[in-house]
């Protein structure tokens, strides 16, 4: 990543311009061309660096309101097979093999799971549980209860 | 909501074209125009129902370092901390959940080696442990919600 890159990064991160050029304009804020522009986006999407161009759907707003993340106990040499059957489901947003902490965490597998109230997550959860049968070797899902901060990812090299 | 936005949202969450006129490409998949989806998307962003639109960065891939940490935290001390805690710039998001483990943040650095350094900076302000679980793997991100 260089110069240029950070650029359109930055240009970028709050949302692609609402133009019928929008590669077009991002240039001009950065200084560059369209064509440079749609290369570096196209190389920095097949490196990774972009995970995908697209829409953003607000749970919460859309009446997803129930949000819970549930942690499970998995067997170390299944975490693969289970956490790809977790990860298929379209209930789960994100899931992650995470390091265990014993004796007092002891979870290795997180889903995050949405539902439209605690009650829809929970039986949501339930679905996993029988999906995941004797793998599973214990489970629970975390409420959030507040906001304590919540502020958008810095940029690596982008000043405080 | 009718069902073009249903179908803008349910679409659009897959991928965008990057391309000259991007969203005519898109309007045309969707039967609509491009004008059309543009009007649609900034009344969308703007009552809320999108919370963006466009590239979705990977922290990770771009050189920072990036982790889940929990801290448990008795209730007497918990908005001290909770404050202590989000003086952190490197702290992106922190929420309170229902658990021993009551505080769950997002550490973001600039370069994976100050995640460990963070850490220590942390406890020592604070005086609590603090859990580190950055992801060995991850299976799955995505937010095809279907709507």
């Amino acid at each position: 990543m260089d110069k240029l890159d950070r650029a359109i990064i930055a240009a970028t991160q709050a949302g692609l311009p609402l133009d019928t050029r929008p590669y077009a304009h991002v240039a001009e804020q950065v200084g560059s061309d369209e064509a440079t522009v749609m290369a570096r986006m196209q190389a920095m999407q097949a490196s990774g660096i972009i995970r995908r161009i697209g829409a953003v759907p607000n749970h919460y707003v859309l009446g997803f309101r129930g949000n819970g993340m549930s942690v499970w106990e998995v067997p170390e040499n299944r975490i693969q097979a289970c956490g790809e059957m977790v990860g298929s489901l379209d209930f789960v947003s994100h899931a992650y093999h995470r390091p265990k902490h014993p004796p007092l965490w002891n979870y290795n597998l997180f889903a995050m799971v949405h539902g439209r109230d605690r009650e829809e997550v929970m039986q949501k959860v339930e679905k996993i549980a029988a999906l995941l049968g004797e793998n599973d070797l214990g489970h629970e899902v975390l409420f959030s209860t507040r906001i304590l901060k919540k502020t958008g990812l810095r940029l690596p090299g982008e000043k405080a | 909501m009718d069902a073009i936005d249903r179908a803008i949202i349910n679409q659009l969450q897959k991928g965008f074209p990057i391309s000259e006129r991007p969203y005519r490409e898109a309007a045309q998949s969707l039967g609509i125009g491009e004008t059309e989806l543009i009007q649609r998307l900034q009344t969308m962003l703007d009552d809320k129902r999108l919370s963006r639109f466009g590239p979705l960065y990977h922290a990770e891939r771009m050189g920072g370092g990036l982790s889940l940490c929990a801290m448990a935290i008795p209730e007497q001390d918990y908005d001290k901390v909770a404050e202590q805690v989000n003086s952190f710039p490197e702290v992106a998001h922190n929420y309170a959940r229902d658990h021993e483990l009551n505080m769950w943040f997002v550490l973001a650095t600039e370069t994976p080696q100050r995640i460990p350094e963070v850490l220590k900076e942390i406890q020592a302000l604070t005086g609590y442990p603090v859990y580190n679980m950055p992801k060995q793997q991850e299976f799955f991100v995505g937010l095809h919600f279907e709507v």
